[in-house]
């Protein structure tokens, strides 16, 4: 896997880096966790950009926080409370917003409702358990260098699960995601494949939230498929794209960090965000260039331009 | 519970936030703008610990983020359209989406001020950082109760005076931008002013939690009352009773943070709501 000895902005004695780097094995757990959730985050949340789902997936990513503390107030392992709650917040949000179609504005609030009772719940726990700041920190912001052994065997094992999954139900849920109206008439059960996203969503938001933290799941999650929706319209090179942004945003990070004081959750953060403004401004100019003014990017739907009265 | 000193601070400030929550809230879930008030409730972390960072007051900081933050939204986003209508349909911007990559951004920022913040002070970032995302509203001071009770009735009062032409470029805003109503400018004030209730907010529940005392009794309201201004009206007055007993629940129960108690009544109001109606 060369994508960080393919990246040029390390270039000073960047051999030397990379192997200091790759001799710890906290490192290079790191490095392996954090590829195994720039992989599924990005699948996922390709499909969460192109549902407008990113709301909902915030607020899962934010289910992290009342996963962990319960599980730190119950003495289990925090992998345990990250899933059991990004499950269950999955299951309310298919409830409260799904099901009978509503407003968007009806729909987001609902969404607002489980994030505010979630936070409530996980600021409980935390006054509860004893509240040490440290540990609020580490949950609230990530600690990808803490990785253990198990936790990426964990990882490996939901992103086969999650993988498998997307791949059953891949092809009937972008049909549903980009023309539900059409999907159901084709009788493709749309609600259903609807609750089945926001479950995968809350298992890529759980594994996810380990490495970057709860509060900046969305580096990964949003910005490597926002990119690459905004390069390309085609469904595989896009999603293929975001692998590639996924991994070098994670890898490049991680790397920076090592080398730095500051967290990895800030250098993942902030790289996602360069590569998608960089990705924005060169879509801009190339389409200022060819029509003459500054255009949206086409959405990834395919559009029946054929027909011209 | 009266004789307390920090008990009438915290009533004398929580009645006023949740009076403008309320109001504002009602405008944000009308207008599907609840991911924007839920980003400009995390963009208060990160101007806190800059403030923090430079020496200055967190409270400044908060302010300042928060309604750069609401007008930034309103100017970059698509006025009233942002996230409105049907999933999936292409007309609809994706608003949602760059609000995310932004505010993660923002947050990334927030974690870079906290370690450059704890680097040269010692023990003092954890404790801001405790305070602007869960908030103290027992720890208030007199005077602190008294500036957050006037920015919060400034900006409700702000809210009320502009409800008119709001809710008209609300609810249509292609006929309202026809009829001559400012919508675009209407829009960025209105995130500003939302801005300046987040601030407000922030101090007294906190970053994380005033996503719910600005949404959830809004929400109810929607679905209780038909009529514009009677939702108004009802929105203030459940997050008002959310705050009240949440207070008097945090204060019979010692082991209940009063931030999780106003969330939890206000979470059994919307619970109420959406059985009634």
């Amino acid at each position: 896997m060369p994508a960080d000895i393919a990246n040029p902005r390390l270039s000073w004695n960047l051999a030397q880096d990379v192997s200091e780097l790759l001799e710890y094995h906290f490192m290079t757990n790191a490095l392996l966790a954090g590829a195994i959730v720039a992989v599924i985050a990005g699948l996922i949340g390709w499909l969460m950009v192109l549902r407008r789902e990113t709301f909902a997936g915030h607020t899962l990513s934010l289910m992290a926080f009342p996963g962990a503390s319960s599980a730190a107030l119950l003495g289990v392992p925090a992998a345990w409370g990250y899933f059991a709650f990004c499950g269950v917040g999955a299951l309310a949000i298919g409830r409260l917003s799904g099901g009978e179609r509503r407003a968007w504005s009806e729909e987001s609030a609902g969404i607002g409702a489980v994030q505010a009772v979630a936070l409530a719940a996980g600021f409980l726990f935390v006054s509860l358990y004893g509240g040490v700041l440290g540990d609020l920190e580490n949950l609230l912001f990530g600690n990808p260098i803490g990785v253990s052994d198990g936790q990426v065997l964990l990882l490996a094992a939901v992103a086969v699960v999650a993988l498998l999954v997307l791949g059953a139900i891949g092809r009937p849920l972008l049909f549903a995601s980009i023309d539900p109206h059409v999907a159901g008439a084709r009788g493709v059960p749309v609600g259903a494949l609807s609750s089945t996203f926001l479950l995968l969503l809350g298992l890529a938001v759980a594994a996810t939230s380990q490495i970057t933290g709860v509060l900046l799941v969305f580096a990964l999650l949003v910005g490597p498929p926002a990119t690459a929706q905004a390069i390309t319209a085609r469904p595989l090179l896009s999603l293929g794209l975001t692998v590639v942004f996924g991994l070098f945003v994670v890898w490049l990070g991680l790397g920076i960090s090592y080398f730095s004081v500051y967290p990895a959750g800030f250098f993942i953060a902030t790289i996602s965000f360069a590569v998608y403004v960089l990705a924005r401004v060169l879509v801009a100019a190339r389409a200022w260039r060819s029509y003459g003014r500054p255009r949206r990017p086409p959405a990834p739907e395919p559009s029946p331009s054929g027909v011209i009265a | 519970m009266f004789s307390q000193e920090f008990m009438r601070n915290a009533l004398l400030a929580g009645t006023f936030v949740a009076l403008a929550c309320g109001v504002g809230g009602w405008f944000v879930v009308l207008r599907g703008q609840v991911f924007a008030g839920d980003a400009l409730s995390h963009v208060a972390f990160p101007g806190a610990l800059a403030a923090a960072a430079a020496g200055l007051d967190e409270r400044v900081g908060l302010l300042v983020a928060t309604v750069a933050g609401g007008a930034g939204i309103g100017l970059l986003g698509r006025g009233a359209l942002a996230g409105r209508g049907a999933r999936g349909s292409a007309a609809v911007p994706a608003d949602d989406t760059t609000i995310g990559i932004a505010f993660t951004f923002i947050l990334g920022l927030g974690v870079f001020f906290l370690t450059l913040f704890s680097m040269g002070s010692g023990g003092g970032a954890g404790i801001v950082a405790a305070h602007t995302l869960f908030g103290s509203i027992f720890g208030l001071g007199s005077g602190e109760a008294l500036l957050t009770a006037a920015l919060a009735t400034g900006a409700a009062v702000v809210v009320l005076a502009i409800s008119r032409p709001l809710l008209f470029a609300s609810v249509a805003p292609e006929v309202a931008a026809a009829r001559g109503v400012p919508t675009r400018l209407l829009g960025v004030c209105f995130l500003a002013v939302v801005g300046v209730i987040a601030a407000a907010a922030a101090q007294a529940i906190g970053a994380l939690l005033l996503l719910g005392l600005l949404t959830v009794p809004a929400a109810s309201a929607h679905r209780a009352a038909r009529s514009p201004f009677a939702g108004i009206a009802l929105a203030g007055l459940l997050a008002v009773a959310a705050m009240w007993g949440g207070l008097t629940l945090a204060y019979m129960l010692p082991w209940l943070p009063p931030s999780t108690a106003v969330v939890a009544v206000a979470a059994l109001i919307y619970w109420a709501s959406r059985i009634l109606t």
